[in-house]
């Protein structure tokens, strides 16, 4: 059986050489990092080691990067841990778009009366920034909005949205789980005051993620209990997992523009394949800018699920966001955003590719994709079958 | 992945009678693309009347096609009487099962098939019977509908209402509706079982008149007390006077008066006899 991972923007597969710098923290230096003795000592440096590699990646300060146990916790920390430093009287602004993990805790803070703003998108899912400019003359704003977009792969102005943040005394935070390690993120250059990124989304397992706070940002830590991470978030530090994390960070470091480089031609081949081999299909969102690894397109007339376990039957993984996937019975609140139509909405797929994928995968795909839009739509009623 | 059956990715692989019949007897339509799934069924039937082909096109997930195949097994052979009576649980338990919040896959299947019994008989062409008010807005459910598959699978909860018929899966505005539904479904059969339950009224001896009023006391009408944190006691029994002393908050209450009339005495008068008084003990 083909076993051919196309999902990467979902989890990726951990790095062997991550895997193997996490070992000895399980059998030896399972010491805590805390500790006034030999057996933490040890342990501690190479807790720093990996902040350092983290900070690179993104061109931080290693005191400005926090460990968490993942990018959801990063992001809930960020958008509560700046709104009570600035005594819950700041408005929050925030996109349709952004993941549940950003969703979720500025819906908890519009309870709490906050009067949150959710800024909407255009048909290629790029901000409204006329309407962000508008939210924002109101005064300063928490203001959380995702990098790129996990289900199309869009890539948001950050440049010009932190500028405008900046210009308005707010604090920008941004949720690039999908961006690092794909695109250049450098916050030296771009304004952003905090950013989530996560673990498993660049090759180190499950389990662990980074928030980056610029210095002198207020922020209230909402994990309490512990001085770690110098009273930023309390805990004893996951530490094989922090490891891991910084070794996969140095990795995409050193690889990133040439992995993603290929990454991208392979996503192209596979894009250009199937619009040619598929009709009635439709790529969602903006192609100019849009992550390298991500396609996110639309088949007419069928339904995502169905799609989904025909391709799994074959062997290949990829995500919908048709509602029956997600367990709800709402379709993508993304492509909804977007103003996709119902009919393409529900039979959307994404495929997500990351350094581990091949050419010969893609033309694997490519073969087993049209047999199975063509079975699917001969069942549909809504396809004038001969 | 979802918990299917293997039958279910079988009729999901494999579906059988796929297509349309072109001369068909009866044709029913169900849902839409915007909805997410839809079937379309067509039969016909053989000079018995028993329908002797099936033919089905679905747009939506792997239990919505497997559903839609299910059916067309199922119906075949059978008389429009038979097949009037086949239920969404006919058609999931053929597939061995399917997960809870597909089930309104197979709630489908049983419209398509009322729809298509329904454009035989009359030759309407409705692509769903929209009988009612209309109860959640996002997916076009009437409130008969919500009853009709609440009341047939036993459903409960308003979670349960959406995995069956998707009523308040999309914006959610309608779960309150939905709830009253099945708040009064649940009267319905509070009242149904007691009825059931209720012995034949026959004149009671004076004990058994005490004990049965000591027994609601205790059953029905204490805990609701103690909860707000009153008490009652039993003083005596009169005839058909009950005399009794409210104790806790309930002494002295305000509403007191309402207590003894509207909850102890309407409770007595229904487990006990029709025709009690209830009276407060004289201090």
């Amino acid at each position: 059986m083909r076993n051919v991972y196309f999902d990467n923007n979902a989890t990726t597969q951990p790095a062997p050489e991550v895997l193997e710098a996490m070992q000895p923290f399980f059998r030896e230096w399972w010491g805590n990092p805390s500790s006034m003795h030999a057996f933490g000592g040890r342990v501690r440096g190479h807790v720093e080691e990996a902040r350092a590699r983290v900070a690179a990646l993104i061109g931080a300060e290693p005191s400005e990067i926090v460990f968490t146990s993942c990018g959801t916790e990063s992001d809930n920390a960020a958008i509560r841990g700046v709104f009570e430093a600035q005594g819950e009287k700041w408005p929050v602004i925030t996109s349709r778009v952004e993941h549940p993990a950003v969703h979720g805790p500025c819906c908890r803070l519009k309870e709490r009366g906050a009067r949150v703003t959710e800024i909407g998108v255009d048909g290629s899912g790029q901000l409204d920034l006329n309407r962000l400019a508008d939210a924002l003359r109101g005064g300063p704003a928490v203001v959380s909005m995702m990098w790129a977009n996990n289900e199309t792969g869009v890539i948001f102005p950050i440049q010009q949205i932190g500028e405008m943040v900046r210009a308005a005394g707010g604090v920008f935070h941004t949720d690039a789980v999908q961006a690092v390690g794909k695109i250049p993120v450098d916050v030296r250059q771009t304004p952003v005051d905090l950013l989530s990124l996560s673990g498993h989304k660049l090759h180190a397992p499950k389990g662990v993620g980074a928030l980056y706070i610029r210095k002198g940002v207020k922020f209230k830590p909402f994990m309490l209990g512990g001085h770690q991470e110098d009273n930023r978030r309390a805990g004893t530090e996951n530490v094989p997992y922090i490891v891991g994390l910084g070794k996969a960070c140095e990795m995409a470091a050193a690889h990133r523009e040439e992995d993603m480089r290929r990454v991208a031609a392979l996503r192209d081949r596979l894009e250009a394949g199937i619009l040619t081999t598929c009709p009635d299909t439709r790529v969602n969102g903006d192609r100019k800018n849009r992550l390298p690894n991500t396609l996110n397109i639309s088949f007419e007339f069928i339904e995502g699920e169905s799609i989904l376990y025909s391709l799994s039957d074959v062997g290949v993984a990829a995500s919908s966001g048709s509602a029956c996937t997600s367990g709800s019975l709402e379709p993508s609140h993304v492509l909804r955003a977007m103003g996709v139509p119902f009919t393409a909405v529900h039979g959307s797929v994404r495929f997500s590719l990351s350094r581990y994928n091949t050419q010969e995968e893609v033309d694997y795909t490519l073969e087993q994709l049209p047999p199975i839009i063509h079975r699917l739509r001969a069942l549909s009623p809504f396809v004038e079958n001969p | 992945m979802w918990d299917y059956t293997e039958k279910v990715l079988d009729h999901f692989r494999h579906p059988r009678n796929v297509g349309v019949i072109a001369d068909a007897d009866g044709v029913g339509e169900v849902g839409s693309l915007a909805c997410g799934d839809a079937l379309k069924l067509t039969f016909k039937l053989d000079a018995q009347g028993r329908i002797a082909d099936a033919k089905f096109q679905t747009f939506g997930c792997a239990s919505a096609i497997a559903s839609s195949s299910a059916l067309t097994e199922i119906i075949k052979g059978m008389t429009l009487d038979e097949a009037g009576r086949v239920t969404n649980q006919d058609i999931a338990e053929y597939l061995g099962g399917l997960p809870e919040q597909k089930m309104h896959c197979s709630v489908m299947g049983r419209e398509a098939l009322e729809a298509a019994i329904e454009n035989y008989r009359t030759g309407r062409k409705t692509r769903k019977i929209l009988e009612g008010k209309i109860i959640c807005t996002c997916f076009g459910v009437t409130e008969e509908e919500i009853e009709r598959v609440a009341r047939e699978n036993h459903l409960t909860t308003v979670e349960q209402v959406t995995n069956y018929t998707k009523a308040g899966g999309g914006c959610g505005n309608c779960k309150g509706d939905i709830q009253g539904i099945l708040d009064r479904l649940a009267r319905e059969r509070e009242e149904a079982a007691r009825r059931e339950q209720a012995p034949p009224r026959r004149k009671l001896s004076n004990i058994e008149r005490i004990r049965m009023v000591q027994e609601t006391l205790e059953r029905d009408i204490r805990p609701m007390l103690k909860h707000d944190g009153g008490d009652i006691e039993l003083v005596d029994v009169e005839g058909r006077r009950v005399i009794v002393a409210l104790r806790g908050m309930c002494a002295g209450c305000q509403v007191a008066q309402f207590t003894l009339k509207d909850v102890v005495e309407a409770k007595l008068r229904e487990f006990v006899e029709p025709d009690l008084i209830v009276e407060e003990a004289r201090p």
